[in-house]
């Protein structure tokens, strides 16, 4: 045999001797216990988050915890309602206030936009997303809150024949500003996936409703819109969970009222402000409830966050198939990395 | 023309389609005027409280008397290059590692997918959990207090799904034809690695990094219960420290007319940092060769 003639002291001589091979062995564990370990630290996180949280819930029961209506330090009586419902209305106004803003700039800059205004403008609007949430906070705070106060007073004047709006005292700080600023916060991120997904679109689907008689708006209405649908839902509830977690801003914003507000324009807390608001005085069981507090957030923004993540993804993948491969790819790198 | 005229678009449709186009337009207009008003603000009341004894005095307790006895931002802007510093010498080159084995060792493996499972996770974590996360372990579990370097793992774990994810697509974009021919020739893998593949990606390796930098720079809430809170300049990473972002949330939260000028100043200056590492990161990406 050839092979044979190339062996010389029982290995061929184009294998490497065991202490070339070392370093090579060496890297490849080291890398993938480094991969482990940071899986195990994650689990290792959440077993711990769990175990400071536990006395809370043992006290409260976890529907209590998480459903009590009555959040009062002194009284060491914790229920999670106010913050919940506080975390869940703002973010929902953020929701509303920005996904329509964001996906219609998305579709500017992609189909209607001069090609020379397309980088810039898309530039602009990631500049948002530089911006530190503590600066967005001390923008929010002396800036938008008092400059919108009257127009809060009117609206709930005028309207205040709808439960959820009219009533109730205007504060400066109050669940509408906070969700206002976690809109303009969530905006870039909605708009970068919405423009990545509307860049999936076909062009021949384009072309062919375009050929067909259809104005721009017709095309976008027909063609754009419904094929990218589920990618910017994604999008949006990517937003959300931005919104669900956002601490400093809303810390500033909501006015931290651990009360369930009825009205928009009342002060309220959330699940993030809460913590940064009181766990540096914290002690015992209130310090047990922040952290349970913290958990609840965890698995909020966990739940939110893996549903947004299948929905572009499976948008993505969808594109794959349908033979735009390339922005499809593109399409999940922008989630993976957002 | 005549028999053309059945082809063109009715009136109804025209202005619909005019009025859905200029609703477009005005929403992305929308979009563009928070971005406008907080970057005039931020330079009107910023520049304002901008001068050299900003930012090379501490700031002090005083909060009821005038700019002068109030001090800058020095320890603040200090702080905030420890603290990130560190943190960036903890995740950039364990992000980096994670992502080289996924790209060259884990690819599409199980173990592989769990690991970017986890990684997407964390991704998602609101960054005042990476708080709490940090203080279970560093400081009920040592049982000792907040310290500087513990706000520096707190934004490590921040940075680390940034960098290991936008590390991953860039290694990914080496070309297969470089790695094979090293391969070929005899080099060995580790030597492929550190030759071949990190040198090819550099450029698009720091531009990830430094968006992840520029990320942990601008963050509060990770340091609250970690880094603690001081007026003091010091470079002892033990010990408590300020940082802009804290300054500036400390600054908001108890407010006087000349406390609120500080924390505009702070925030223009941290904005600043920020932009620069922004800009610097684009400029980097548009030199890379792959990608």
């Amino acid at each position: 045999m050839e092979g044979a003639s190339l062996r010389g002291g029982g290995r061929s001589v184009l294998e490497r001797s065991p202490l070339a091979r070392l370093p090579d062995r060496a890297l490849r564990y080291g890398l993938t216990a480094l991969a482990a370990a940071i899986l195990a630290l994650i689990v290792y996180f959440f077993v711990r988050l769990v175990g400071e949280a536990a006395p809370a819930f043992e006290r409260m029961g976890v529907f209590g915890f998480t459903f009590g209506s009555e959040w009062n330090v002194n009284a060491e009586h914790f229920g999670a309602l106010p913050l919940l419902v506080g975390t869940l209305i703002t973010s929902a106004l953020a929701l509303l206030i920005g996904v329509p803003v964001a996906v219609a700039a998305a579709i500017y800059a992609t189909e209607l936009c001069p090609v020379r205004l397309r980088g810039a403008l898309t530039l602009l609007v990631e500049l948002l997303a530089a911006v530190p949430s503590v600066v967005y906070g001390l923008w929010g705070i002396f800036f938008l809150a008092p400059k919108l106060q009257p127009a809060e007073q009117w609206i709930a004047g005028k309207l205040s024949f709808i439960p959820f709006i009219g009533g109730g005292t205007v504060t400066i700080p109050n669940y509408f500003i906070t969700g206002l600023v976690l809109a303009i916060m969530i905006l870039p991120i909605v708009s970068a996936i919405s423009r990545e997904v509307i860049a999936t679109v076909p062009t021949d689907q384009k072309e062919a409703a375009l050929a067909l008689g259809a104005t721009r708006w017709e095309m976008i209405r027909t063609a754009v819109l419904p094929f990218s649908r589920a990618g910017i839902v994604g999008g949006a509830m990517l937003g959300l969970g931005r919104a669900l977690g956002e601490t400093i801003a809303v810390t500033i914003l909501i006015g931290n009222a651990p009360r369930l507000s009825h009205h928009l324009f009342e002060q309220g807390y959330s699940l993030a402000a809460v913590i940064a608001n009181e766990f540096g005085e914290a002690t015992g069981l209130h310090r047990n409830a922040l952290f349970a507090a913290g958990l609840v957030l965890f698995v909020l923004t966990l739940l939110v966050n893996g549903v947004a993540r299948a929905l572009v993804l499976r948008a993505a993948s969808g594109r794959n198939r349908a033979g735009s491969g390339e922005a499809g790819a593109r399409l999940a790198e922008t989630v993976a990395g957002a | 023309m005549g028999t053309l005229d059945r082809f063109s678009v009715s009136p109804g449709r025209r202005r619909r389609d005019r009025i859905a186009r200029s609703a477009i337009l005005g929403a992305t207009l929308i979009a563009l005027v928070p971005l406008v008003l907080i970057v005039y603000y931020l330079l009107r009341k910023g520049l304002g409280s901008w001068s050299t004894s900003f930012f090379t005095t501490d700031p002090t307790g005083n909060t009821f008397f005038k700019n002068s006895s109030i001090g800058g931002i020095k320890s603040a802007i200090l702080g905030t290059i420890e603290i990130v510093g560190l943190a960036s010498a903890m995740a950039i080159p364990v992000g980096i590692a994670v992502a080289v084995w996924l790209v060259e060792y884990g690819k599409e493996s199980r173990f592989a997918q769990t690991v970017r499972f986890g990684v997407d996770v964390l991704t998602g974590v609101p960054s005042i959990i990476f708080g709490l996360f940090i203080f279970i372990v560093l400081v009920v579990g040592t049982g000792s207090t907040y310290a500087a370097y513990k706000g520096s793992c707190a934004l490590a774990l921040l940075m680390l799904p940034v960098v290991i994810r936008s590390a991953e697509v860039i290694l990914r974009l080496v070309p297969p034809a470089l790695r094979e021919s090293a391969l070929a020739l005899g080099a060995p893998r580790w030597r492929v690695i550190f030759r071949i593949i990190l040198p090819t990606a550099l450029p698009g390796l720091i531009t990830g990094v430094l968006l992840a930098v520029a990320r942990a720079a601008g963050e509060t809430a990770p340091l609250l219960f970690t880094a603690g809170y001081t007026l003091k300049s010091n470079f002892n990473l033990g010990q408590f420290m300020n940082a802009l972002p804290l300054q500036i949330y400390y600054d908001v939260t108890s407010p006087t007319t000349s406390i609120e000028h500080r924390a505009w100043g702070a925030a223009l200056t941290l904005v600043s940092m920020i932009l620069l590492l922004n800009v610097l990161a684009r400029l980097i990406a548009r030199r890379s060769r792959i990608g």
